[in-house]
């Protein structure tokens, strides 16, 4: 049984215009039709351009947002419905880190209130007091424990983002999602948080569903990686052959984008024109094929099906082809 | 003959009621016709400061500069305001980071940009909106005919970006500034703009500052590499030499703290311990002493003395303590493995 199953997820928001009177527009389809399982202790990657959906997957799978349609599975139990106590309950297992290390503490907040906060909502009471098991999180997560009366603007960006991991995993829950925990972050500071949630992974055994535009540090903390495109799963793979042996154009393209420390490599660069299509009105058929070198007829008429082309690695394209683009 | 730019020991210091804030403080570095410099370094080492100075738009706030501007002879920090105003835009131009921000709201992108035209040349409107609509298509954006009467917030990220780019060219300036212009972009979105940065390079010879703190886009794009650290130059080398012999342990940690598309690394990345430093308050010496790893091996004082910028190696000048040699051994011995 695997720790997280979600099948055929749909997310629509409505929209509305007013002309006289207001009446319903078509919906921003953000997620459409996205299925995926976790097992414990693993790492799944979530890449794709801004607006492809990817934050609103997370937040529905966590029920942040209420899902449209299609089945969220925790541990066997459907929770597509579950509201109240029973989510209440469900969220000591499912937390999240949010990308803005600024945004997401309370600034009236004391950082050891902050850190407290899931055991007071849960009810937990820790062996030896709240106070004594948050100075161990913040002592874990590289925080000096004697500043648990300070404010979160008296901390750095870094340090801000390491008590978002402390109040995500305080309770040990089993999956967190990890909404661009470092995209806000210099270099230097990125790698000492991404090790940070690589030992607690290690440690507690968690699942995470890393999302992220950085396919860099996708590639380094993942061990499968999802790649979608306009609310769609284009290609999902385990790293390595997602990496080494990219089957869909959108991968390919987005690959080869990414600027390598490398000076005067010649690499062959497929060029991605124009921008993404709107998810209120996509294309039809593959909805990548309005910016895909390699599309035809076909891919107007008919929708490509996820197929799985090699053991674990599903495509869902007309012509997969592996091309070497790193 | 002098190069085309020449910074000489700019230093752009704040005084605050808490002290001196030493933005830049002592930058030396020579930009071609044609040459792309990128200056690499992380929030707070100075380097938007640095190109804010060279475009003289910290006149009029509490800044003091210093040093020496020297574009095509002409020492900027000397010029007047009315002869700045007419060096920006037509000899030098700048692309901003945030372009939502760095446009006018209330204007069409047609009005901002025919406006930047007939600052500098006495152009009927008409043949000015031509000229705009042409470098509109010139920087990829579909439509110009419809696009050029859009405002900013019609267009996207990426459109609004090329507009910026359009604006910074519509004079065909002769250095061009960019900082962090791709940062907020998507990286498809960032490999079709820095594509477009070098084709109009090779079209026009500019010169190209590129300021950002990605060692990738640096690696694809510039010709020269300038590291800053707590506003001063810790290196500075040529592209290649700057990536196969790196030679300062702050660059030694940019390279191993980064994840890399196109390899696999070790189980853990290697990060430099600590935070970037506060520029009121710059640790005394050598300003990366408290996160470096090899402080040991320089058998100097680096809490103390201030290295100098000195050259290990032809066109390869860093500042550090730890002898030549012993860097490039650990170079070669400690880091390279680690890549």
């Amino acid at each position: 049984m695997s720790l997280l199953t979600v099948t055929d997820l749909k997310k629509y928001f409505p929209t509305y215009t007013t002309k006289l009177v207001r009446s319903e527009g078509a919906p921003v389809k953000a997620v459409d039709g996205l299925s995926l399982s976790l097992e414990a202790g693993e790492t799944l990657g979530l890449v794709g351009e801004s607006g492809c959906g990817k934050s609103t997957a997370g937040r529905t799978i966590l029920k942040l947002l209420e899902p449209t349609s299609g089945t969220i599975e925790f541990e066997g139990r459907d929770v597509t419905k579950a509201k109240g106590e029973e989510l209440r309950k469900l969220r000591r297992e499912l937390q999240m880190v949010f990308q803005d290390p600024y945004g997401s503490l309370n600034p009236r907040h004391p950082v050891g209130a902050i850190i407290a906060a899931p055991f007071e909502i849960q009810g937990v009471k820790p062996e030896g007091g709240v106070k004594k098991a948050v100075q161990e999180l913040m002592e874990r997560v590289g925080l000096n424990p004697e500043h648990y009366n300070r404010y979160p603007h008296e901390f750095s960006g870094g340090q801000r983002q390491r008590i978002g991991v402390a109040r995500a995993v305080a309770l040990k829950p089993k999956l967190v999602v990890c909404d661009e925990p470092v995209s806000a972050l210099d270099v230097s500071i990125q790698a000492q948080v991404i090790n940070l949630l690589e030992d607690i992974q290690k440690e507690q055994n968690l699942a995470y569903i890393f999302i992220a535009h950085d396919l860099s540090v996708v590639r380094h903390i993942s061990d499968r990686v999802m790649v979608m495109y306009l609310g769609r799963t284009m290609e999902m793979s385990d790293r390595i052959g997602l990496y080494e042996r990219p089957m869909h154009p959108y991968t390919q393209a987005l690959m080869s984008a990414v600027p390598v420390p490398e000076p005067r490599r010649d690499r062959e660069r497929i060029l991605l024109t124009g921008d993404l299509p709107s998810p209120q009105n996509p294309p039809s058929g593959c909805v990548f094929r309005t910016r895909c070198p390699y599309a035809q007829e076909r891919c107007a008429a008919e929708v490509p099906l996820p197929v799985e082309l090699e053991p674990g690695h599903i495509v869902a394209c007309h012509f997969p082809a592996i091309r070497n683009v790193i | 003959m002098s190069p085309f730019l020449r910074v000489n020991d700019l230093k752009v210091h704040f005084p605050t009621d808490d002290g001196v804030v030493r933005a830049v403080d002592g930058l030396t570095f020579e930009l071609e016709k044609g040459k792309t410099l990128g200056i690499v370094g992380e929030s707070g080492s100075g380097k938007s400061v640095t190109s804010l100075a060279i475009m003289g738009l910290h006149r009029g706030s509490r800044a003091k500069l210093s040093g020496e501007v020297e574009l095509d002879g002409q020492d900027l920090l000397k010029v007047s305001d009315e002869e700045l105003r007419s060096l920006r835009g037509r000899k030098m131009a700048m692309i901003f980071q945030d372009p939502l921000s760095a446009m006018h709201p209330y204007y069409t992108i047609g009005q901002q940009l025919v406006e930047a035209i007939q600052v500098h040349e006495k152009v009927a409107k008409k043949a000015a909106r031509t000229k705009v609509m042409d470098m509109l298509g010139r920087v990829g954006i579909p439509n110009p005919n419809k696009r050029i009467d859009q405002y900013p917030h019609e267009f996207s990220g990426g459109m609004r970006q090329r507009a910026m780019i359009a604006m910074a060219l519509i004079n065909d300036p002769e250095l061009l500034i960019a900082d962090e212009p791709t940062t907020a972009l998507d990286v498809t979105v960032q490999a079709q703009i820095l594509d477009l940065m070098r084709d109009l390079q090779d079209e026009f010879g500019s010169a190209i500052i590129m300021i950002t703190h990605d060692l990738g886009v640096v690696a694809e794009i510039a010709d020269d590499v300038l590291v800053m650290y707590g506003g001063k130059c810790i290196e500075y080398a040529e592209v290649d030499s700057a990536f196969h012999q790196p030679d300062h342990p702050y660059t030694w940690g940019l390279l191993t703290s980064m994840p890399r598309l196109d390899r696999l690394k070790q189980d853990r990345l290697l990060p430099i311990a600590g935070n970037p430093p506060s520029l009121i308050n710059l640790p005394p010496g050598c300003a990366f002493h408290p996160r470096c790893a090899f402080r040991e091996s320089s058998g100097v004082a680096c809490d103390e003395i201030v290295p100098d910028l000195l050259e290990s190696y032809p066109k390869h000048d860093s500042r550090c303590h730890i002898p030549v040699a012993k860097r490039a051994d650990l170079f070669a011995n400690v880091i390279a493995p680690r890549l």
